[in-house]
């Protein structure tokens, strides 16, 4: 029997060539991920990616076409859903609505035969801080408390690999951030494994050890929410995750600290370590908030790009920072995040500047650019990949 | 400004218009009041149209009859007391039971399985089936008893109880596949897939998740199986043999004058029914009274 696999700590997951193909629709094309026992993971893409089905691969709820499936070392790919020692909390958290919530966070228990489950629910009920309504229907709770109810459903368990599909997906934004903390301080408490599924890329970097872009059934690119954020390595990643400004030319030199790039009439300086591609035609990209707003034509110093002059066409406040756009000829719409340190905007519609970057701020992606509104465009009407 | 002074002014209209539109509408409700009377009247005589025969039945259920059950000769109670004295009466009523439990069952537990598998499953002949089980339902019951008949005859199978109940269960199959399947269709599929996750094997699954959620549907559909079975008369009377249910049984006494066993046999059945209702409607009323503490 699979109890063996019960542990009391997480396990890891690790996804081997993996393929899913619907009839007519391959969902995931191809999937190869180690998720380190303990981690919080969080599988970030955009609706339809395949986020859904990885995780429905991974609890046994469907087949892979291609490719194996091991937690914890065993091989679990031909293992029915009730042997993987594996929970998830569903999309729709799918509570069983003729059952009270505590049976609700029994019934995995029961189903396996383990002493005192309604004992061991109310301890899993306290710890949502849902104890006091045990005796309710799940009908008769709010979305934030079924939600929880759902965690403690899956957590009861113990299981070694914790799936969470978009849990936080319904709730509202306060109660959303306060969950995250929840959720979080949880996974530190139970040491189980979490892989969370989530289109939210702030969810996924504020909660996640490890970050994975998906697109398209597939893995863009896997790290740390910061490695992630620096150094995006495709134009969908930098611009899945916050926004980018990328500028597409050719190499025209390449050194051993730094590879130049001719764009816009300007030869932009990115470092060697940070290019994707060396050579050719190339995709180079800087963050809106490492972008600094000039007045005046700077002098060219070592170590700073600059680009200009452009004309500022739109300012827009939003609290901590205003969000400037540029339009620099030749080169397109640059966004510029500058910090509000002093009162009102810095420069105002219409006026002529410039705008510089440390060259070590910079990076080189291994794809031709998309914009963001090109992306946002293909994500709504599903355009072919190029 | 002038918008503002615009917006006064049609606000001013409308108050206007409403000061004086109570008058014209009394006065159509004056007009109407021929409409007043009509609905209430014409319902009571919907009403008393259809009550009729059952308070004429419960009545003569009491009635002192000798030969005949038609001309009122007093009151009394011996036909509560002694239903069964007349021959033919209980058994016939009860063979409508058996029937009625048996058919409910076998076409119950086959139209759940039918219904799960239709909206289930995508398999070959799914769209001839849902066709074929429209069939019963849509064909004159003489013609499937009729058809009934000659095939018993031809597979040389005698006429009786079984032929009876295997006719009920077809027919009654379609109603149950109906039911069930809407049942089935409003089920989220999460629910079992977060059954087979938390460790339900597939058996475990269905009888803890899957039937509980599914049996205000097949308790719906077997209500309405029996209910079907213990009223038929057509397709019972083509297959029956010498075996007597209950309307065939009160058909063929008809003619020589229905005994008063038969009144007190149809309203007992009715005030069961009505007792059932009333009690799920309170039952249910009482729960959701209770939910709203
Ligand atoms: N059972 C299925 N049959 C056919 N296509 C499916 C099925 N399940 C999912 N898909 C398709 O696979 C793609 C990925 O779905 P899903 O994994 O649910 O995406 P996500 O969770 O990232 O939004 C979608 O385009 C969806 O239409
Ligand atoms: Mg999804």
């Amino acid at each position: 029997m699979a109890r063996g696999l019960f542990a009391e700590s997480g396990a890891d997951l690790e996804l081997v060539g993996v393929r899913k193909e619907f009839p007519g629709f391959t969902a995931v094309e191809q999937l190869d991920l180690t998720i380190a026992a303990g981690t919080f993971f969080a599988l970030l893409g955009p609706s339809g990616c395949g986020k859904t089905t990885t995780l429905r691969l991974v609890a046994g709820l469907e087949e892979p076409t291609a490719g194996r499936i091991l937690i914890g070392g065993a091989d679990v790919t031909d293992t029915k859903p009730f042997r993987r020692p594996v929970n998830t909390v569903f999309q729709s958290y799918a509570l069983f609505p003729h059952m009270s919530v505590l049976e609700n966070v029994a019934f995995g228990l029961r189903r396996r035969g383990i002493g005192d489950p309604l004992g061991k629910a109310h301890t899993a009920l306290q710890l949502v801080e849902l104890d006091h309504l045990a005796e309710r229907k799940p009908a008769q709770l709010s979305g934030g408390q079924q939600q929880r109810v759902a965690l403690a459903r899956a957590v009861v368990n113990r299981p070694a690999l914790l799936l969470l599909d978009e849990p936080l997906g319904a709730l509202d934004l306060k109660l959303r951030r306060q969950m995250q903390l929840e959720l979080k301080n949880i996974q530190t408490e139970v040491g189980l494994t979490f892989v969370h599924v989530t289109h939210d890329q702030e969810e996924a970097m504020t909660m996640a050890d490890t970050v994975a872009v998906m697109n398209k059934g597939r893995i863009e690119q896997i790290g740390a929410p910061e490695e992630l954020y620096e150094l995006p390595r495709t134009s969908f990643v930098a611009n899945f995750l916050g926004q980018s400004n990328l500028f597409a030319g050719e190499v025209v030199e390449s050194g051993d600290a730094t590879i130049g790039v001719q764009a816009a009439g300007r030869r932009i300086l990115v470092p060697t370590e940070r290019a994707q591609r060396r050579s050719g035609s190339v995709t180079v990209g800087v963050r809106p908030e490492k972008l600094l707003l000039l007045t005046e034509e700077p002098a060219a110093t070592a170590g700073i790009n600059v680009l200009g002059p452009g004309r500022v066409t739109d300012v827009s406040f939003s609290g901590v920072s205003t969000q400037y756009l540029v339009e620099v000829p030749g080169v397109g719409t640059i966004i510029v995040f500058a910090q509000n340190l002093v009162f009102g905007p810095v420069v105002e519609r219409g006026a002529e500047v410039w705008v510089s970057w440390r060259v070590e701020h910079g990076f080189g992606l291994s794809d031709a650019p998309v914009s963001s509104i090109a992306q946002a465009h293909e994500a709504l009407v599903g355009g072919a990949e190029a | 400004m002038s918008g503002n002074t615009q917006a006064g002014l049609v606000l001013g209209q409308e108050i206007g218009a409403e000061e004086l539109a109570p008058a014209p509408v009394r006065r159509r409700a004056y007009g109407f009041s021929a409409g007043k009377w009509l609905l209430p009247v014409y319902c009571t005589l919907a009403l008393a149209f259809l009550l009729v025969p059952i308070v004429y039945t419960i009545v003569f259920s009491f009635n002192d009859s000798v030969k005949t059950n038609i001309a009122w000769r007093g009151f009394t109670l011996d036909n509560w007391l002694n239903v069964c004295s007349e021959p033919g009466v209980c058994e016939a009523f009860g063979n409508s039971l058996l029937i009625g439990v048996t058919s409910t069952t076998i076409a119950t537990v086959l139209g759940t399985m039918i219904a799960l598998a239709l909206v289930r499953y995508r398999f070959r002949f799914r769209a001839a089936t849902n066709l074929l089980l429209f069939l019963p339902m849509a064909t004159p019951e003489v013609v499937i008893g009729a058809g009934l008949a000659a095939q018993f005859l031809s597979a040389g199978i005698a006429k009786g109880l079984g032929t009876i109940i295997v006719a009920h269960a077809m027919f009654c199959l379609s109603f149950v596949v109906v039911t069930v399947k809407a049942r089935v269709a409003s089920l989220d599929p999460a629910l079992e897939d977060a059954g087979r996750d938390l460790y339900g094997s597939s058996s475990q699954v269905f009888w803890r998740i899957t039937f509980p959620l599914l049996l205000p549907g097949i308790l719906a559909a077997a209500l309405l199986s029996f209910s079907l079975s213990f009223d038929d008369f057509i397709i019972t009377y083509f297959n029956s043999g010498s075996v007597n249910t209950f309307p065939t049984f009160i058909y063929t006494a008809a003619t020589r004058g229905i005994p008063a066993e038969a009144n007190v046999i149809a309203s007992a059945v009715f005030l069961l029914a009505i007792a059932i209702v009333l009690i799920g409607q309170l039952s249910a009323q009482a729960r959701r009274k209770r939910l709203a503490r």
